[in-house]
Order: structure tokens, then sequence, then C-alpha cells
């Protein structure tokens, strides 16, 4: 049987084009966003949109004066990166028990960890306003940690229990019988084999934290506020300000955009607890 | 099925290693949830804290029984409706569209994630100001160019407004998952497909679409965990206006809490809201849990 010849040189090149027209036209928010940042308020505002001019930083440096960026920027370095590590702590120990020792109720416990997360988060909001208050961790950064951590754990529970189930037990075992203690299966088994867990887990907890608003915006005032907060000052503007909205955005997202382009494929495997290959 | 590790090994170490997980987050469920109940069964408004008492059922009464309350479930319902069915759809398209290998397609994908690793409130500020502004925003120029009049999304359209932003940012997380399962797709059977002379709509239907099934769920899943609480984009953009065109439950909550300061019926709708939450997860469970656990 012989092959017709296909005209896959056509197919090919309208796919590419229309591949990369919607992949444009899908990102062009982001795209203006970032133009806009480059411009003087008045160009930012013109009609028609005015896409040739001399860039300058001046939206950036206002953005600084007005309210001290770095202060924010810091508070989402410190909360993310702390309720990153915090929930890893809590999680990686709970999910290998489950995975390595599961009894009758590990998947009842699995099934209510998650629920938890069911409850709209502003379900919890008067007490936990209440309970911040009291322990005077309203507008701290630790406060803000913990929460973050403690929204974040149902989801990497789940997430590092996948990954752990993955590794195969025969391995455990056999360190086991060469004498490995807990910790020396901790070291030279799990910590190896589930690195890629661990990392998955962790960047998606950075990246929720890094984002969230909800609590940020309720537990946290000029002390503790987020980028997420910061940019949310922005929603009832006096005057001119597209200029300065969107470099405080580009300041915002662009650690975590390029983050997230970097760790795709871990995300993938770790958000849909490993069930989609 | 317990492996033979399982007996042998000590179950108090186990135990041990889950504790810290399980307490805090048992202490992160129940004290709140404990709190809640007993506001919800008091007089307990944050700005006249001396008139307080036990009141029985009349906060619940008077969050069932506001107004805004059933188009709150409304919006929340249609919010998480129609972003999951506009991700899924748009997902899977972009996702057939991309799959095969075209140049640059590594950057392609990048750029078709990012909008997912956008916080919220920039989201929404951005689509507000830049995109949807009646005046100098993208969809005015464009509708002008085409002689058309502007639409003032936030006041007439806040709800398709709110809808549009959030898809912006989860269609790219389905598209992504939906690109992963297209990969371990069985490129022989596929193949043999053809040559027995499946049409591309006909491989789409038995061979695509079914493999897809369970990716499909876990977007489902994920997705309505994250949808139930979608507050940020309202609370920067409509503020749940105008009126209550765009308040979903989550906001209306915050609204009696925070503006209203009435902490009693807020805690009432917040109880609500978990018995929302749960009819939605045991729904959930019962559908997708079981094809995640084969």
């Amino acid at each position: 049987m012989s092959t017709r010849p296909v005209p896959f040189n056509w197919l090919q090149a309208l796919r590419t084009v229309v591949a990369w027209g919607l992949s444009l036209l899908y990102v062009f928010p982001l795209i203006f966003l970032f133009i806009t940042a480059f411009k003087t308020e008045l160009q930012a505002i013109e009609v028609p949109t005015l896409w040739w001019f001399a860039p300058t930083l001046e939206a950036f440096h206002e953005v600084q004066e007005r309210s001290d960026y770095l202060q924010f920027a810091k508070n989402s370095v410190i909360t993310s990166v702390g309720s990153t590590l915090l929930g890893l702590l809590l999680a990686a120990p709970a999910a290998y028990a489950m995975a390595f020792f599961p009894t009758q109720r590990t998947k009842d416990v699995l099934m209510w960890m998650l629920s938890t997360k069911f409850m709209p988060a502003v379900g919890a909001l008067v007490p936990v306003y209440v309970m911040a208050q009291k322990t005077h961790l309203l507008d701290s950064t630790l406060g803000l940690t913990i929460v973050f951590a403690l929204s974040n754990l149902p989801i990497m529970v789940w997430m590092l229990y996948s990954h752990f189930k993955e590794i195969p037990h025969e391995i455990l075992e056999a360190a086991r019988m060469d004498g490995a203690g807990l910790w020396g299966e901790f070291r030279h088994v799990l910590v190896p084999l589930g690195m890629g867990g661990l990392a998955s887990t962790g960047l998606l907890c950075l990246v929720l934290s890094w984002n969230e608003a909800f609590w940020s915006l309720n537990l946290s005032g000029a002390n503790a506020g987020t980028l997420a907060a910061l940019i949310a000052s922005y929603s009832s503007p006096e005057g001119l300000f597209w200029a300065k909205l969107s470099a405080a955005s580009l300041l915002a997202i662009a650690p975590i955009v390029v983050f997230g382009w970097f760790s795709q494929k871990q995300l993938v495997q770790g958000l849909t607890f490993g069930a989609v290959k | 099925m317990s492996l033979p590790a399982t007996q042998a090994a000590p179950r108090l170490i186990p135990r041990l290693l889950q504790a810290p997980a399980v307490v805090t987050l048992f202490l992160w469920m129940i004290v709140p949830l404990v709190m809640t109940l007993y506001f919800s069964t008091i007089r307990y408004n944050l700005m006249q804290p001396e008139q307080s008492g036990f009141i029985g059922l009349e906060n619940y009464h008077y969050f069932i029984t506001d107004p805004s309350f059933g188009t709150a479930v409304l919006n929340t319902l249609l919010l998480i409706g129609s972003v999951i069915a506009i991700s899924v759809v748009g997902g899977v398209a972009l996702a057939l569209l991309v799959n095969e290998p075209f140049a640059g397609r590594g950057i392609v994908r990048m750029l078709l994630i990012s909008p997912f690793f956008v916080m919220p409130t920039v989201n929404a500020l951005m689509w507000k100001h830049m995109m949807m502004n009646p005046i100098y925003g993208v969809f005015a120029q464009i509708a002008q160019w085409f002689g058309a009049t502007p639409i003032d999304f936030m006041a007439d359209w806040p709800m398709t407004a709110v809808v549009i932003m959030v898809s912006w940012q989860w269609l790219p997380f389905a598209c992504l998952i939906f690109i992963t399962a297209l990969q371990s797709l069985d490129r022989e059977q596929m193949e043999a497909a053809r040559m027995d002379g499946a049409s591309w709509l006909d491989q789409l239907r038995h061979l695509v679409l079914p493999h897809l099934a369970r990716p499909v769920a876990v977007v489902v899943m994920i997705e309505m965990i994250f949808l139930l609480s979608v507050f940020a984009e309202i609370f920067t953009t409509t503020g749940g206006g105008p009126g209550d065109a765009s308040t979903n439950v989550a906001f209306l909550i915050f609204k009696q809490a925070l503006l209203n300061f009435d902490a009693g019926v807020a805690s009432a709708g917040a109880l609500f809201a978990v018995v929302l939450a749960n009819v939605v997860a045991i729904f959930l469970v019962r559908l997708i849990g079981k094809s995640l656990d084969k």
C-alpha cells in the first residue's frame, strides 16, 4: 500500500499561525499591562492606544514613593516562603505515615482533610479575626504565615501523599532490612525519591500564598500587608493611575509568573494528585 | 490492601507523624466552627457590643430572608458553572490545538499558562480598568472602531465581567492539565484508527474524549474547590454591585461581617456556606472520588 502524500506543510503552517495568534490574543491583557507600565499617566489613557512612545520608569518610581512597594514585597516573600516551609514541615510527616503505614482510616482522614477545604474562607473569617486580635497576631506577618500554611495544608498533604504512594514499598523495606532506622530511611530513601513531590508541593504552596488575597486583605493592614493587598488598594483610584497600577501589578506578578513558567510540569503532577500523566 | 510491612511496623510512630497535621487542621476547622455556631445564636454587632444575648435562630432567619440571599446563591452557582464549562471546553480545544508539534510550541504553552499565576487582585483590576473601562478600555476602543456603543461592563454586566476574569485565570489551568493528559494518549491506537479510515471526528469522539474523562473530573473537582470562595475579584471590581448583581455567598457574608458589622448574621451565613459547600463536596466525592480511586 502506498501512502498518499499529505498536504502536511499547509496544515502545519496553519496550526502554527492559529496557535500563536490565539495565545497572543489570550495573554493580550498581560502584554497591554506590561506596555502601560512604561508609559506616563497621560500616555497611558490616550485613545486610540499609543503603541510607539519613549518608555519611562516614572510610574515605577511613583509606586515606590506612594506606598513603599518594597515593604509589601518583603511581606509577600516572608509570608509565602514561611508558610511553604511550615506547611511542608506539618504535611510531609503526615503524608509519609499515610502513604507507608495505611490503615482503615487513612482514606477517611484524607477525605476529611480535603473537606475542610470546601468551607469558604469567609466562613471562618469572624472567629479567625477575633482569635488573631486576641493573640496579637492581627496585621503581623507571623499571623498571615500561619493562616496561609493552614489553609494550604489539606492540599499539601494530598499532593505529598499521592507522590509518596508511588515510591515502591520494596525500596523502603530493603532499607529497613539493612537496618536503616526511621531517620536513615528518611534521609537515604524518602528525601531523594520524594524530592519531586516535595518540590512540586512547595511550588504550588508558594504560588497560592503569594497570590492569596482574602486573608491578607482582612487580617492585615499597613504593617503586614502583602502585594495582593497593595494592588487591591488601587481599586478606588483618584485621578490618573493606569501607569501606576500597571507598574505595581507588573512588579507583583512578574516573579511568580516567571517562576510558574519553569515549574509547569511539577505543578500539573502535583495539582492533579498524580491522577493525570 | 495491607502490606506485610504495615503489620510488622509499630503503630505508634506513624500516628505521631500524622499528629501535628491532623491536630492543627482539626483545630483550624473545629475552633472557628464552634465559635461561628455560638456567634450565630447571639445578637452580636461589632458596633453595638453592649446589645448582646441569646436570640436563637433569628440570625439564620434574617440571613435567609435577606433579599440578597437568593441572588447570592444563584450567582455562586452561576459563577462556578460557567467558569467550569468555559475552562473545560476551551481548555480541551486549546490543548488539542497545541498537542501536535509546531514551531515555538514551548513558548506558546508558556504564554497560555501565564494567567494562572497572575494574582487575582491584579487580574481583576487589569480587566476592570484597562480592558472593560467604557471610555478608555480596549473593548470600548474595539467597539467604537466597529461603530458600536461600548458596553459598560461594571454597571450593566457585572456578573459577566466577573465570569470573564475568573475564566481567564482558570482556563489555562484546565488547558495545562489536558495538554499533559494528551501526551499520554496511545499513539499506536490512534495510528491504527487512522489506518482503519476513522475520520478526525471519529477519533476525537471514540479515543481522545474518553481518554480525557479523568482529567476533566480532576479539573472540575479542583476548580470547584477554589471557585466556591471567589472573593478578591468581586471585592476589587464591583464590590458585589450594582445592588446585589455580582454578590456571591462568600461576598455576602463578608458584607454582613465587615460592612454591616453584624457578626451574628455573618456567622449564620457562614454556617449556611458550610452546608452548601458540603452538599457540593458530597456530590463531588461520590462522582469524582470513585474515578480517582481507579
